[in-house]
């Protein structure tokens, strides 16, 4: 009896094992097609005092003060109107920064003709990245000034304030190499400063989707300036 | 009924797989130790094709500096390096991390003889005996 069950169960445990193997790569599929991009985040319902539909709350960006590499003060208002990415760093990272920090400027590379596409990094380490290092790391890797890619400082407590805002795990960590512990999370932000995509910079595949995500929110972008006017 | 020989025959016919899987594996496993252990501990930051990264991390592929400094590559693999150093005619100045201590020398001689044979290199190999040799010179071998 055992065994019989053992028999008419087996096909369909393989099956269930190969649809695991085989569910992703029709999902992906699906991904790429997406006309709307998600809101990510946790929401808030907030009923209306008038009765009518409630409204939903998106979990959004907050207001920060920031310096870039130039020592220009930036803060909500330097990306107002445009979309941003956004990930965390530190300049003598040995680790996962220089993969990150690799897969950022392909995306610049591919959107740096776009004026409405911005960049920001910020460091982890603002005791040992001063201005001075930090635009000295911006012009090795090419961007000779903070016009479009911000590499900003600011007091320790404010950064890592910032960072569970943006979907970023970042702590200290002496154990590890560098002194830090982080993800390597891009999140990418809209002109109202919703999270609309959250993407691991270490991963070629899921960078190749914000590339293809990005055209995606501009669109959106464009028709909502268009209903504004 | 079904006889009961059906799933015991389903039952070798995975053993044998999962045996000649595990055989396969052994023989993979050791002979692509240095492509493996590059992926793992060095492509982060140099790359996987050693192009490195503008100049903030320098190439291995095509770097003039491993035959400048061959004599020098093992110790420069387990204790890392720190400071400005010119690649190609590129100053670069990062810290590069030591190998993790549980690197033996002769996964540190195969991770510098993929270097040495990957991406268009054609560098001299390098022999245990003789990256046991440069650690010791920087107090850095275990003899393995």
């Amino acid at each position: 009896m055992i065994s019989s069950a053992f028999c008419r169960l087996l096909p369909v445990g393989l099956l269930a094992l190969g649809s695991i193997f085989l569910l992703p790569a029709c999902s992906d599929n699906q991904a790429e097609t997406a006309q709307v991009l998600p809101y990510i985040g946790e929401r808030d319902v907030r009923p209306r005092p008038d009765g009518g539909p409630a409204d939903t709350i998106f979990a959004s960006i907050p207001s920060f003060t920031l310096t870039n590499q130039d020592g220009q003060t930036i803060t909500n208002q330097t990306f107002a109107g445009k979309v941003y990415v956004a990930d965390f760093f530190f300049a003598t990272c040995p680790s996962i920064c220089p993969k990150m920090q690799g897969e950022m400027l392909r995306v610049y590379e591919k959107f740096k003709a776009n004026p409405q596409v911005l960049f920001l990094s910020h460091t982890i380490d603002p005791a040992h990245d001063s201005i001075p290092v930090l635009r000295d790391y911006a012009q090795r890797l090419g961007i000779e000034n903070a016009s479009r890619w911000h590499f900003a400082t600011a007091p320790h407590d404010t950064i890592f304030a910032l960072a569970p805002r943006y979907m970023t795990a970042a702590q200290k960590d002496s154990e590890v190499p560098g002194g830090y512990a982080h993800s390597g999370a891009f999140a990418l932000i809209d002109s109202e400063r919703h999270i609309r995509g959250v993407y691991d910079g270490t991963e070629k595949e899921q960078i190749d989707k914000l590339i293809q995500d990005l055209p995606v929110l501009l669109r959106e972008e464009a028709e909502k300036q268009k209903k504004a006017q | 009924m079904k006889s009961p020989a059906r799933p015991a025959q389903l039952l070798r016919l995975v053993a044998a797989l999962a045996l000649t899987g595990s055989i396969v594996g052994c023989f993979s496993n050791r002979q692509n130790e240095g492509a493996r252990l590059y992926e793992s501990h060095c492509s982060s930051c140099h790359g996987t094709q050693g192009e490195g990264l503008k100049r903030l991390i320098p190439p291995l592929a095509g770097a003039d500096y491993l035959l400048k400094n061959r004599a020098a590559l093992a110790c420069l693999v387990r204790k890392g390096q720190k400071g400005q150093i010119i690649v190609n005619g590129v100053d670069y100045n990062q810290v590069m991390p030591p190998a993790d201590s549980h690197l033996t020398d002769s996964q540190i001689t195969n991770i510098l003889n993929f270097v040495q044979t990957s991406w268009g290199n054609a560098g001299e190999v390098f022999t245990i005996r003789e990256v046991s040799e440069q650690l010791r010179g920087c107090g850095g071998s275990d003899g393995r």
